[in-house]
C-alpha cells in the first residue's frame, strides 16, 4: 500500500498509457505515441550517462543504430526473427560502447562530447561503406510483424516503462550515488576511492543498451532503415540531448516529459502546425503564407537549434527540473495570494 | 617515389589551413575553458561571405578576406556577449551546457545557411583556381600555396599580438589564470568577447583561402569542426604551437590515407589519429614541446 501511495500519480498516469490505443483508435496518433515511448528509452539513457554521471553524449546515433541494424541484420541476413534484436541490440551496443569507452573516457567534458560525435560519424561511415554487410546507403527492408500499431505500442510501453524503472532503481542505488559524485566532481570522487573510469564505463554501457533496444524496436517497427536515417546527427543524437535538457537533466521522469514535446513539436514543424497554416493558406489564397509554410515543414532542424538555445539560456534544468520556477511565473500571483 | 613526395607536398599544404582552423579552437578553449562546437560552422558563414561577394559584386576571392574577417569578428562577438557570457550566471545541472549552446548556435548557422542560398554545392572559380607550378615532377596548386602563405603570416600575425601587444598579454593572462587576472583589474568578460572574435576570424580567413578551390554546402560545417577538434587534440589542449603541428600531422596523414588507403576513407584517418594519440601520446604535442 505504502509503494501504492508513493507511485500514486505514476500508476494512474501509466493505467492511461494502457488505456489510450483502445480509447484513441486513430493510427496517426498511435503512431506519435509508439515515437514518444521510443524516445522516452533513448532519453533515459542519455540521462544516465550525461544527466547522472554528467558526462554529455552527442552520439546516441551509434547505439540506436547498432540496435536497429542488428535487428535488422538478423531477419535480412540470417532469417531470423528481429525481434531477437531487442535482446541481442543492446548487447552489441555495448561491445561497441565497451572498447569506446574504455578508450575516449581519458577525455573529461566537452573533450568526451566530441569523442562521441565523431563515434556516431564513424559508425554512419562504416554502416555506409561495408555494403557487402548493411547494404550500403540501400538500406535494409524487413516484413513487419504486426499489421496493426497496437501490439508495437505495447511493446514500446513496456521498454518506455523498463527504462523509467531501471533509472529509478539507479537513482537509489550505490551507483547511482557513484554516478552523480563523478558528475559534480570528478577528483573528489577519485580521491574517496571511487574508480571513476570505472563507474563511467558502467553508466555508458546501460545508457547504449537502453539506447540500442530503442533501436530495434524502431527496426521491427519501421521495417525499414539505412545509414543516413538511425545514425542521423541532427534527428537521433541531437534529438536525444534535447530530449533530456527540454525534460530536466538527472530528474526520472524528465525524459519523458521531454519525449513528448519534443515528438509534439517536431511533428509541429513537419505538418506545419497540424495542417493549420496549410488550411489558412488555402482559405485565405495567399500566396505568401503557402511560401511560409513551405519554409517551416522544411526547418525543424532550425527550430531545434533554436529550441536548445532558448531552453539553455532560460530553462537551464528543464521542465521537470525547474518546475518550481515555471509555476511560480504561469501561477505567480494565485501562489502569493494564497 | 614520386607519389608519396606528391602526397607530402599536398598534406603539407592542406595542414597549414587545418592549422588556421585550430588555432582559433584552441585560442578559445584556452581562454574559455570550452569547446566551440560551432567552429567549423563558423567557417561555413565566412565561405559564404566570400560568395556573395565573389558572385554578386565580382571581387577577388582574396580581397574578401577584409571583409569576411571583420563580419566573423562581428559575429563571434555577439555569440560571445549575447549567448555564452549570460550563461555564466545560469545554474544548471548539466556541467556542458556551454558546449551544447554552441552545438545550437552551429545549427542555427547552418539551417540560415540553407534558407538563404539552399542545399546546392556552390564554388567560386577563379582564373587562378586550377594554376599548377611544377617543380620537376611535383605539382603545386596555387592556391593551396597562397593558402599555406597566408596561414603562415596569419599564424605569426597571431604570435605578434599574443605575445608583444597588452590585449595579448591579458588574453594570454586569463587563459593562465582567470582569477589572478582579474584581481590585476583584466576585464576577463571583455577577453572572452574580444577571443571569441579572434577565434571566428581566424576561422574565416581560413574559410575564405580554401574557396577558390572547395565546394560550399552548408552541411559541411561539421566535417570541419571534427577536423579542428582532431588538431586540437593532437596539439595538446589549448596549445598553439601544439595546434600547428596537430594541423600539419592531419594534413600530412590525410594525404597519405587518401592516396594509398583510398578516398573514402579520409574522414576516418582523423579519427584514427585520435585514437592513437589518445593511447599512446595522451596530452598530445604540447607534452613533447612543453611550449
Amino acid at each position: 500500500v505504502a509503494f501504492l501511495k508513493r507511485h500514486a500519480s505514476a500508476l494512474v498516469f501509466l493505467a492511461l498509457l494502457v488505456a489510450f490505443p483502445l480509447v484513441v483508435g486513430n493510427p496517426y496518433y498511435q503512431n506519435l505515441m509508439i515515437m514518444v515511448l521510443m524516445w522516452v528509452a533513448i532519453g533515459s539513457g542519455w540521462n544516465i550517462i550525461a544527466g547522472y554521471t554528467g558526462q554529455v553524449s552527442f552520439g546516441d546515433a551509434a547505439f540506436f543504430g547498432t540496435g536497429a541494424y542488428v535487428a535488422g541484420l538478423l531477419a535480412f541476413k540470417l532469417g531470423v526473427s528481429p525481434w531477437w534484436g531487442l535482446a541481442l541490440g543492446p548487447l552489441f551496443a555495448v561491445l561497441i560502447a565497451f572498447p569506446f569507452g574504455w578508450i575516449c573516457f581519458r577525455l573529461r567534458g566537452a573533450y568526451f562530447a566530441l569523442a562521441t560525435l565523431a563515434l556516431n560519424e564513424v559508425m554512419r561511415h562504416i554502416a555506409t561503406i561495408w555494403e557487402s554487410l548493411t547494404n550500403g546507403m540501400v538500406g535494409i527492408t524487413i516484413t513487419q510483424t504486426f499489421v496493426s500499431k497496437i501490439p508495437y505500442y505495447y511493446i514500446a510501453l513496456a521498454i518506455a516503462v523498463l527504462s523509467i524503472v531501471s533509472v529509478q532503481l539507479l537513482e537509489r542505488s550505490k551507483w547511482g550515488y557513484y554516478f552523480v559524485t563523478i558528475r559534480e566532481d570528478q577528483d573528489a570522487a577519485e580521491s574517496l576511492g571511487i574508480d571513476t573510469h570505472y563507474y563511467k564505463m558502467i553508466s555508458l554501457c546501460i545508457a547504449a543498451a537502453l539506447t540500442g533496444v530503442a533501436g530495434a524496436l524502431y527496426m521491427n517497427y519501421m521495417g525499414f532503415i539505412d545509414p543516413r536515417e538511425v545514425f542521423s546527427l541532427h534527428d537521433i543524437s541531437i534529438m536525444a540531448i534535447l530530449v533530456g535538457i527540454v525534460g530536466g537533466v538527472s530528474t526520472v521522469y524528465g525524459p519523458a516529459v521531454g519525449a513528448f514535446i519534443m515528438v509534439a513539436v517536431s511533428e509541429l514543424f513537419r505538418t506545419g502546425g497540424f495542417g493549420v497554416l496549410d488550411h489558412i493558406a488555402e482559405t485565405s489564397g495567399l500566396a505568401w503564407i503557402q511560401v511560409l509554410t513551405d519554409y517551416i515543414k522544411e526547418a525543424h532542424v532550425l527550430g531545434f537549434g533554436i529550441l536548445v538555445i532558448v531552453v539553455i539560456l532560460f530553462l537551464p534544468n528543464g521542465v521537470v527540473g525547474d518546475w518550481h520556477i515555471l509555476k511560480r511565473r504561469v501561477f505567480g500571483d494565485k501562489l502569493e495570494a494564497a | 617515389m614520386d607519389m608519396l613526395t606528391q602526397a607530402l607536398v599536398d598534406g603539407l599544404l592542406t595542414g597549414g589551413l587545418y592549422a588556421l582552423i585550430g588555432m582559433g579552437m584552441t585560442l578559445i578553449m584556452g581562454v574559455m575553458g570550452i569547446i566551440n562546437l560551432a567552429h567549423g560552422q563558423m567557417m561555413v558563414v565566412a565561405m559564404y561571405v566570400t560568395f556573395v561577394l565573389f558572385h554578386y559584386l565580382g571581387i577577388d576571392p582574396y580581397i574578401t578576406l577584409f571583409i569576411s574577417m571583420p563580419s566573423l569578428f562581428l559575429l563571434g562577438i555577439f555569440v560571445q556577449r549575447f549567448l555564452l557570457n549570460p550563461l555564466m550566471k545560469v545554474e544548471s545541472i548539466l556541467p556542458e551546457n556551454q558546449v551544447l549552446m554552441t552545438v545550437g548556435i552551429g545549427m542555427v548557422l547552418t539551417e540560415i545557411m540553407r534558407f538563404i542560398f539552399s542545399s546546392n554545392y556552390q564554388t567560386v572559380r577563379t582564373s587562378y583556381s586550377d594554376l599548377t607550378w611544377f617543380i620537376g615532377d611535383i605539382s603545386l596548386g596555387a592556391p593551396f600555396v597562397f593558402a599555406f602563405l597566408m596561414a603562415a603570416l596569419l599564424t605569426v600575425l597571431l604570435f605578434l599580438f599574443l605575445i608583444k601587444t597588452d590585449l595579448g598579454r591579458s588574453i594570454r593572462a586569463v587563459a593562465q589564470d582567470k582569477e589572478a587576472a582579474q584581481l590585476m583589474g583584466i576585464d576577463s568578460e571583455k577577453i572572452k568577447v574580444i577571443t571569441m572574435g579572434l577565434g571566428a576570424a581566424l576561422v574565416a580567413a581560413a574559410g575564405t583561402m580554401l574557396m577558390p578551390v572547395y565546394y560550399l554546402y552548408p552541411d559541411m560545417g561539421g566535417a570541419f569542426t571534427r577536423k579542428a577538434f582532431v588538431v586540437t587534440i593532437l596539439g595538446g589542449l589549448g596549445s598553439t604551437v601544439g595546434a600547428i603541428l596537430g594541423g600539419i600531422t592531419l594534413g600530412l596523414a590525410e594525404s597519405l590515407g587518401s592516396t594509398y588507403i583510398g578516398q573514402a576513407y579520409d574522414d576516418m584517418v582523423g579519427l584514427i589519429m585520435f585514437i592513437l594519440v589518445l593511447l599512446f601520446l595522451p596530452g598530445g604535442f604540447k607534452r613533447l614541446t612543453k611550449v
